[in-house]
């Protein structure tokens, strides 16, 4: 069984999270693994998590994800691919569907676990924003797979991957982008290991920057509840819950958050949840590991003081 | 224009899952137009009304989703069509929108940008290849020029605006509009609105849901002094090892 894994770069680096996607084929593969990734994109770390072949593909420009589809559709074909890999994120969370079309697959999205073969190939993944798993069979012959943040433990192989040239036949979309507004630098929400994240409890947008020093300190993305996102204080992108982004880092902190149902179902998958909240009543307690009773505007600076001497 | 909308019908957000002998036990509960499905809804009905168009929803679902169906039409939507099947997976329910979109030539099909159940964020992008026209998502505005629309799309970290013609599907999320609320006119006239009941086409079966597993709940909230906020770093760093 051959696996495709379909790598998403940036600044000429394969993403964190498609790195997890390549050691999580690396782990189920029972044939070759094989990247897929443009030719600007560095191939040692790709070997380094289990990659045999990096198939490479000349750019042109940023990709639909109708073009992304037929680009690793006939990859997968030209590989004998039976199962293909992509890591959740906003582009790759619609082209998968797309591949699973064109190949006749079975497509799931939001797999948090390796597959269990003992049952036929079956994944496990997050329904019910969060309130519940499901264990799902997929039982068409060839399989498209998103997975979530954590979905594996990244091991070193130490490899060298195989670089192969690869061109592939795409169509012109007929969707034009004419303009593109995106903050560069930051750490993305969706593959941070570490999240903070502010609510209405901060009283206003002038307050941020005691959440962005504690982030900074942290190397953390910054989020926001909903009514912060929806006041304009922060950025839509930011806003996470059920009606915004679901993250599943590894520390989550939440200052100012009620922890209302909607926002908890963007949050629960996190392994450790971290609540500071002047109401010792917040429900958002319930929800977490450690909590503090207290005023943000006091509690921030002194944590981010403590974090600093630790760091 | 010409416009399809694509409802789930879903537990209200509000409501904890209730789990029976392995399985989500919904009978009890409130079901509501999935959230992302009502905004798409809401700006459904504003672009029905500036371009004169018409505009159908559509549902996959057994006859207790026409509750939440005339609540659709109540918000605006001018008819229905129920494809009268439980939705088992997204390729079921795109197969079926596919489907009726080919029959009826849709300038536009909106969807939400996932459901809130099965949160595939997949039935958008599979009917958008069954029918081979583009899709955008997560859409947060459009607008619309003759046939071209421009829209706001969400990428990690910022937007794009991006143009294109119809026909196309857009994944909706906010703020593309305000959810609406029906008035009493609406909900008066919904109730005579035609709603068409449609078999369900042959499908092979993709996916089959196994189990159900509700998440373990998390151990005893460890609280900390506030005055002590060292010893949270202490913690998060020799006990739960995350930085
Ligand atoms: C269909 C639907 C979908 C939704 N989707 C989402 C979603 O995706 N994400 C989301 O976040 N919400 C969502 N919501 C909204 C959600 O129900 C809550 O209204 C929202 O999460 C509350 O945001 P908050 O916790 O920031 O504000 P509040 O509920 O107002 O809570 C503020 C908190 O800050 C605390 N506080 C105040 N001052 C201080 C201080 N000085 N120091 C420390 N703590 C302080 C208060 O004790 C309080 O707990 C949705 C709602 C609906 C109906
Ligand atoms: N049973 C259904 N009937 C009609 N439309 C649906 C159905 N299920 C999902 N959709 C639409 O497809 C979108 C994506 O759903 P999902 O792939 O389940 O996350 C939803 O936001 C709805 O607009």
């Amino acid at each position: 069984m051959n696996v495709l894994i379909y790598i998403e770069s940036e600044n000429g680096a394969p993403k964190k999270s498609a790195l997890e996607a390549v050691a999580y084929g690396a782990e189920i593969a029972k044939g070759q693994v094989v990247a897929l990734a443009s030719s600007d994109t560095a191939t040692a770390d790709l070997g380094n998590y289990g990659a045999d072949k990096v198939l490479q593909f000349a750019v042109s420009g940023k990709l639909e994800a109708s073009q992304v589809a037929e680009l690793v559709a006939q990859a997968a074909e030209a590989q004998n691919a039976e199962v293909v890999i992509f890591a959740k994120s906003i582009l790759n969370d619609l082209a998968a569907p797309m591949v699973g079309i064109k190949l006749g697959a079975s497509v799931a999205s939001n797999v948090i676990e390796k597959p269990d073969f003992s049952k036929g190939f079956v994944v496990k993944r997050s329904v019910f924003s969060g309130k519940a798993f499901t264990e799902v069979a997929l039982n068409n012959a060839k399989k498209v797979l998103t997975i979530k943040k954590n979905a594996v433990a990244m091991t070193e192989k130490g490899k060298t991957a195989a670089v192969e040239s690869f061109s592939p036949a795409i169509t012109a979309s007929p969707v034009q982008i004419k303009e593109t507004t995106q903050k560069t630098g930051d750490i993305l929400l969706t593959d941070a290991d570490i999240v903070v994240s502010g609510g209405r409890g901060l009283k206003g947008p002038e307050h941020w920057g005691m959440i962005e020093e504690l982030a900074k300190t942290l190397h953390a993305a910054t989020g926001c509840s909903k009514p912060v996102s929806d006041m304009d204080w922060r950025p839509h992108h930011e806003h996470v819950g059920q009606t915004g982004i679901k993250v599943s880092p590894n520390l989550y902190v939440a200052v100012g958050i009620s922890g209302a149902i909607q926002h908890l179902a963007g949050v629960s998958s996190s392994k450790t949840i971290v609540v500071i909240n002047k109401d010792a009543d917040a429900p958002f307690f319930k929800a977490a590991d450690y909590g503090i009773v207290g005023d943000a505007f006091d509690i921030i600076p002194k944590l981010t003081e403590a974090l600093k001497k630790a760091m | 224009m010409k416009i399809l909308i694509c409802i789930s019908h879903v537990p209200d957000t509000n409501a904890k899952i209730p789990f029976k002998d392995g399985k989500p036990d919904l009978a009890g509960l409130t079901f509501v137009i999935a959230p992302y499905d009502d905004f798409a809804l809401a700006r459904a009905v504003e672009l029905r009304d500036q371009t004169a168009g018409k505009l159908t929803v559509l549902c996959v679902g057994k006859a207790e989703t026409e509750a939440t169906i005339r609540k659709a039409l109540a918000i605006g939507a001018d008819d229905a069509i129920r494809v009268d099947a439980e939705p088992t997976d997204a390729f079921f329910v795109a197969t079926q929108i596919a489907d009726i979109a080919k029959k009826n030539q849709y300038d536009m099909i909106l969807t939400g940008r996932e459901s809130s159940d099965y949160n595939g964020g997949q039935v958008h992008g599979m009917v958008a290849a069954m029918l081979g026209i583009p899709c955008v998502v997560p859409c947060m505005k459009l607008d619309l020029n003759g046939n071209v629309a421009t829209m706001y799309r969400e990428i990690e970290g910022g937007k794009e605006v991006v143009q294109l013609p119809t026909p196309f599907v857009a994944g909706c999320q906010e703020p593309i509009a305000e959810w609406k609320i029906p008035n009493m006119r609406g909900i008066m006239t919904a109730k005579s609105k035609p709603l068409q009941v449609v078999q369900p086409v042959g499908v092979t079966v993709a996916t089959q849901v196994a189990s159900y597993e509700v998440p373990a709940p998390r151990g005893n909230c460890k609280m900390i002094d506030a005055g002590n906020v060292a010893h949270l770093v202490e913690m998060l760093k020799s006990e739960a090892k995350v930085i």
